[in-house]
């Protein structure tokens, strides 16, 4: 048993969560509250967060926000506890729920949004999800959302995050995603918050047949950020697409971390996760492409690509394979470099000042991540806040009326 | 495919035979009185027996490391014995003799102990079990000023220099098996080459475990002074036994200012049975410093046997300039398990590391591909490339791929890549079309896939390492 | 306009210009030819500042400025335009935003004023036609995916939209088929003002008979062996380098 400021949170207002939550979300509270406790939160020498010091991440005294806070009901959206459908089977299901984070999400997250995207359905417009962080003392948000995607539905869902005030912020996340067969979605998760802001983001997907998802994971602006991202491909035919980008200078930390399973012959996976890092910020990927036995003519390309721009800078990067089928066809690549000298001297020759050349290829290798975003409106939009955030001119979230 | 598969049956391990020799065994057992006895058997200065000493009490309050992607036996290290002599009773019937049948053994291996039938070129240092048997060519080394003996006789007759080198590049801190290795080491080869001497020829140890119930714990070291050059080979085999042997090893370079090292292995220990019982326990921490300026190391390796292998062969690029090198061809078959790989850590400037590396898994086992590069921050200019390849025949074998790269410097440009591929049947159609047998092109796709890997070995070993890969994957494939 | 006096340059500590002189005034256009490895793009990178290379020894003085004391952009917005015989692909930044960054830094060095977007973009269609550079080209990245005769093109676009003083055409020539060979020397001429001069590098005739250079100059060794008027170039053309060569 590893008490904590959260077990004893927890203990003294369990009562008081259950009243404000709903029935499936209570029923899965306990467990996670003696698999966290008995837990505590995972040390550096667990190989998955050998990156991120959770437990120093976790230690300040924050306020916990135990509002709903999940807004009205759309068409597409609600909150859980007013589901339009039976969400037992889905809820905490795909969710790694060994893992101590996410059991402490469980454990305390009152409500839940609940996109449901019926059969053969398909939203007018994408639905976008801002998570605005404001108050006016230290506050740890608990968020959950779970995506479910019945047959043939398709959606774009993108999720913005950003800070409002200059209070130090912990956002838990934790986002489960469910695709019947031959359903699509394009989930994008763009983070533009502060260097208070502490972020722990874990999505987990499944994939029936036929189905294809594409989640792109932007870290714009932040504090210390950890991203994990699980896919499961339970079905054939069927793809996931894992796209990210990081911007990071000043003492920012991002550390992403995926896992995809083939579990089924026939499925592709791709990664391209791309780090720009400046001044000492530290940068982390950690993939893993897991093969599993039978899941032959898998074919799965990974790529992490890094520039480091000062000596303070630090990039740890592992793409990991697992293998257990033979006819499949696998490759990651890795890099750690700097601006090509060749293109920097033609610019200059150009006229192009050494500092504006180095810009213009900063951004040019960020551009790979964001011209894989089918949205035009989206992909214009990341194009001018990335060309800012380059040039230093977005040190909050730009165009945020609130801040 | 799989019909082929089951046509052919498990070739039998060349080397599997027991040589009936005398051989005085310690009993079986770890404490503090094995390792004094062990240092006694050895008479061994005040000094050493402190440092095993040290090194064992280190390793008792350790336990085993399990991060490995190893299923790895239970190892009862009380059911081991730790020193067995093969030479202990030729010794006694008079000095300078060696037994017979222990010629023959070595013979029997390919490794003639007379010079006048040697190799051409090649010095060899023969270990059995815990004791090195004969050291060929070492009067004609001596001429040069190169030290080559086996490490029992350097403790005896070079202190000084054993005692500054062992474990200045692998402390016995340095994990759980070093510790083990640094307590109980047996025998193992010496080297060292004066400022400015080219070897004159290939440098070359033979390991053979004959003993039942025993564990081998070599102990390796090089020192190689400024502007010299060595080329060093190992070579190992053991008797084909149901049970689990270990083997726990310890390799140290130290390379100076300009020096070179090459260092090459053909590493074939018993690998169990084709169900997987027995073989040998193959846990190596080996590593090279490249202390010098412009210093030069590369380790190939050819990994052929073991039940178990846990080695991360490394080089530490302290001197600026240095450059290191890691060739590695890892085969798995049956129920063989490899977890296997290297370390560069780049910590002078314009150091530069290259890693190729080739697994290959059929059968049932499992290969790891495991490695590190590390630019620390004042490693200004550093570079690496690294490249690793699975190939794997058959489905029900594993191919896994664990790089870590950790970059802390700016100016460092490391690159990664890794692809994963199998013998494709239009591969295998096309050669037999043209009238070669199904193992004889899967013999030479093996080959051809593992070429930039066996033609850094020397040529000898070449020849050796492609007949290896043949037999060892004989089975595995239609 | 341009003087080099006993300039002296190595890369990676090899000496590879051996003491050059070379004056090219108001409105010349010089060729330089020689053979390979002779130093030609040596002399032309070390004119513009590439950083690779490093000069040892000599000067080089543009309209009175010191040019070794400047850096490769202050160079380019002095008027000096280098046509690269290789040029690089920059992937992922657009020649749009690439030209836009480059005209922007040239106006400011000229005191002029930032073009608009919309003049830029109307000037970027206007100096297309003159080297007949595909729309879609130009939306592209920086030289990517451009087959050889395109990239030459492309160079000459460029010069068009700088309007430099100086240019210095390294082996533009090179892999041309004859039309698009036209194409790049008569866009060349459209551009030239009287004032404007440029060296010429080149292994054959061809394209000086479109340039029609006043000076031609035989680079050999790292050293400038003869000196001569247009007539040297039919003449190298005819016989080749063996002459110099041999001596």
């Amino acid at each position: 048993m590893k008490n904590n400021q959260y077990t004893e949170f927890y203990a003294q207002l369990e009562e008081n969560i259950r009243q404000r939550s709903c029935p499936v979300m209570n029923a899965q509270r306990r467990e996670a509250f003696l698999t966290f406790s008995a837990q505590g939160f995972p040390s550096t020498r667990t190989e998955r967060y050998k990156y991120t010091d959770v437990a120093r991440d976790f230690a300040p005294d924050y306020g916990i926000q135990l509002s709903g806070g999940v807004g009205e009901s759309t068409e597409f959206c609600r909150p859980l506890s007013k589901a339009d459908i039976d969400v037992t089977p889905y809820y905490n299901h795909i969710a790694d729920t060994t893992d101590s984070v996410v059991a402490l999400n469980t454990m305390l997250a009152v409500d839940a949004l609940l996109i449901h995207v019926p059969s053969d359905t398909r939203p007018k417009h994408p639905i976008q999800i801002n998570n605005i962080l404001k108050g006016k003392q230290d506050t740890m948000t608990l968020r959950r959302i779970l995506i479910v995607m019945e047959r043939g539905a398709e959606a774009d869902v993108i999720i913005t995050d950003h800070a409002a005030d200059h209070q130090q912020f912990l956002c838990n996340q934790v986002i489960e995603v469910h695709c019947d067969d031959n359903s699509r979605l394009n989930l994008y998760e763009i983070e533009e918050t502060n260097l208070m802001c502490t972020r722990y983001s874990n999505v987990f997907i499944r994939e029936g047949r036929d189905c294809s998802v594409r989640h792109t994971s932007l870290t714009l602006f932040n504090g210390h950020t950890r991203n994990s991202c699980r896919v499961q491909l339970a079905g054939e035919h069927s793809e996931a697409i894992l796209n990210g980008c990081v911007i990071a200078d000043k003492m920012q930390r991002v550390d992403n971390n995926t896992v995809i399973e083939h579990l089924v012959p026939h499925c592709t996976s791709q990664e391209l996760y791309k780090y720009v890092l400046d001044d000492s910020a530290v940068g982390a990927f950690a993939g893993m492409v897991h093969v599993h036995p039978g899941a032959q003519k898998t074919s799965s390309a990974m790529t992490n690509a890094n520039l480091c721009a000062t000596r303070q800078a630090h990039m740890y990067t592992q793409p990991m394979l697992e293998i257990y089928a033979d006819d499949v066809k696998c490759s990651h690549g890795s890099t750690v470099g700097q601006l090509n000298d060749q293109a920097l001297f033609y610019m200059r020759q150009r006229g192009i000042s050494l500092h504006e050349a180095q810009l213009l290829l900063k951004s040019a290798f960020i551009t790979e991540v964001i011209d894989t975003i089918p949205l035009e409106a989206l992909r214009d939009r990341l194009h001018f806040i990335v060309d800012k955030r380059m040039r230093g001119e977005l040190s909050k979230c730009e165009g945020c009326k609130l801040c | 495919m799989e019909d082929v598969t089951r046509e052919f049956v498990n070739k039998d391990y060349e080397y599997g035979f027991h040589t009936d020799v005398h051989t005085e065994i310690i009993a079986k057992g770890l404490d503090e009185d094995t390792v004094r006895l062990i240092s006694a058997k050895k008479g061994e200065p005040e000094w050493l027996l402190e440092f095993r000493l040290r090194a064992f009490r280190y390793w008792q309050t350790l336990e085993q490391p399990s991060w490995a992607h190893l299923n790895m036996p239970e190892i009862d290290y009380q059911d081991i014995s730790y020193y067995a002599d093969p030479t202990a009773q030729a010794r006694k019937d008079g000095p300078k003799e060696i037994d017979p049948e222990l010629m023959k053994t070595f013979d029997k291996l390919g490794i003639p102990l007379e010079e006048r039938m040697a190799l051409s070129g090649v010095a060899v240092d023969a270990v059995m079990d815990s004791v090195s048997v004969k050291t060929t060519f070492r009067e004609r080394l001596k001429e040069k000023g190169i030290i080559f003996c086996s490490i029992t006789e350097a403790v005896k007759e070079h202190p000084d220099l054993v005692r500054e080198y062992l474990g200045s590049v692998v402390p016995y801190r340095d994990n759980f098996f070093a510790a083990l290795n640094s307590a109980v080491f047996s025998d193992g080869s010496f080297v060292y080459i004066p400022k400015g001497v080219r070897c004159p020829m290939e440098l070359s140890t033979y390991f053979r475990i004959n003993a039942m119930g025993t564990g081998q714990f070599e102990r390796t070291l090089i020192v190689c002074d400024d502007d010299a050059y060595v080329s060093y080979l190992e070579g190992c085999t053991a008797p084909m036994r149901d049970e689990n042997q270990l083997h726990a090893a310890i390799v140290e370079i130290v390379v100076k200012d300009r020096a070179e090292v090459k260092y090459s292995t053909v590493q074939n220990w018993y690998p169990g049975d084709k169900d997987g019982k027995g073989g040998v326990l193959n846990l190596v921490t080996k590593r090279g410093h490249l202390r010098g300026v412009d210093s030069r190391l590369s380790w190939t390796q050819v990994e052929t046997g073991s039940a178990i292998t846990w080695k991360y062969p490394s080089c530490i690029l302290s001197g600026d300039g240095s450059q290191a090198e890691f060739y590695s061809v890892a085969v798995t078959n049956n129920y063989q398990q490899a977890d296997t790989g290297t370390k560069m850590i780049h910590l002078g400037r314009n150091t530069k590391s290259t890693i190729i590396s080739k697994g290959i898994s059929a059968g049932r086992s499992q290969n790891s591909y495991r490695g590190l590069v590390k630019v620390s921050e004042k490693a200004e200019g550093a570079r690496n490339y690294s490249c690793c390849d699975s190939l794997l025949l058959g489905s029900t074998c594993g191919a896994h791929t664990f790089p870590y790269m950790d970059i802390h410097n700016d100016t460092a440009i490391v690159e990664h890549e890794a692809t994963t591929s199998k013998i494709s049947e239009e591969q295998l159609f096309y050669c037999r079309q043209r009238g070669i047998s199904t193992e004889d092109a899967v013999s030479l796709i093996v080959n051809g896939y593992a070429k930039d890997v066996i033609n850094k070995l020397p040529m000898e070993f070449a020849v050796e390492a492609q007949k290896l890969l043949g037999v060892s994957l004989e089975g595995s494939v239609g | 306009m341009l003087e080099i006096r006993d300039l002296h340059a190595s890369i990676n500590g090899k000496e590879i210009l051996k003491g050059i002189d070379l004056t090219i005034r108001d409105g010349e256009i010089h060729a330089v030819m020689g053979t390979n490895g002779a130093g030609k793009s040596t002399l032309s990178n070390v004119i513009v500042g590439n950083p690779s290379y490093e000069v040892t020894q000599g000067e080089i003085i543009f309209n009175g400025q010191n040019l070794l004391e400047m850096s490769t952009e202050e160079r380019a917005n002095a008027g000096i335009f280098l046509s690269f015989q290789q040029p690089v692909e920059i992937p992922g930044v657009s020649m749009t935003n690439f030209m836009r960054a480059a005209v922007n830094a040239r106006y400011k060095a000229q005191g002029r004023e930032q073009l608009s977007a919309g003049d830029f973009l109307k000037l970027m269609r206007e100096k297309r036609k003159i080297v007949e550079l595909d729309n879609k080209l130009t939306s592209r990245s920086v030289n990517e995916g451009f087959s050889g005769g395109e990239k030459k093109r492309n160079e000459i676009f460029q010069m068009a939209m700088l309007e430099p003083t100086f240019c210095i055409l390294d082996e533009t020539d090179s892999g041309l088929d004859v039309d698009a060979l036209r194409i790049v020397a008569e866009g060349f001429n459209k551009l030239r003002r009287p004032e404007t001069s440029a060296m010429v590098i080149t292994h054959y005739r061809r394209l000086l008979d479109y340039l029609k250079p006043n000076i031609v100059h035989v680079l050999i060794d790292g050293r400038i062996i003869k000196t001569g008027g247009p007539e040297l170039a039919n003449e190298i053309d005819e016989n080749g380098f063996a002459d110099y060569v041999a001596r």
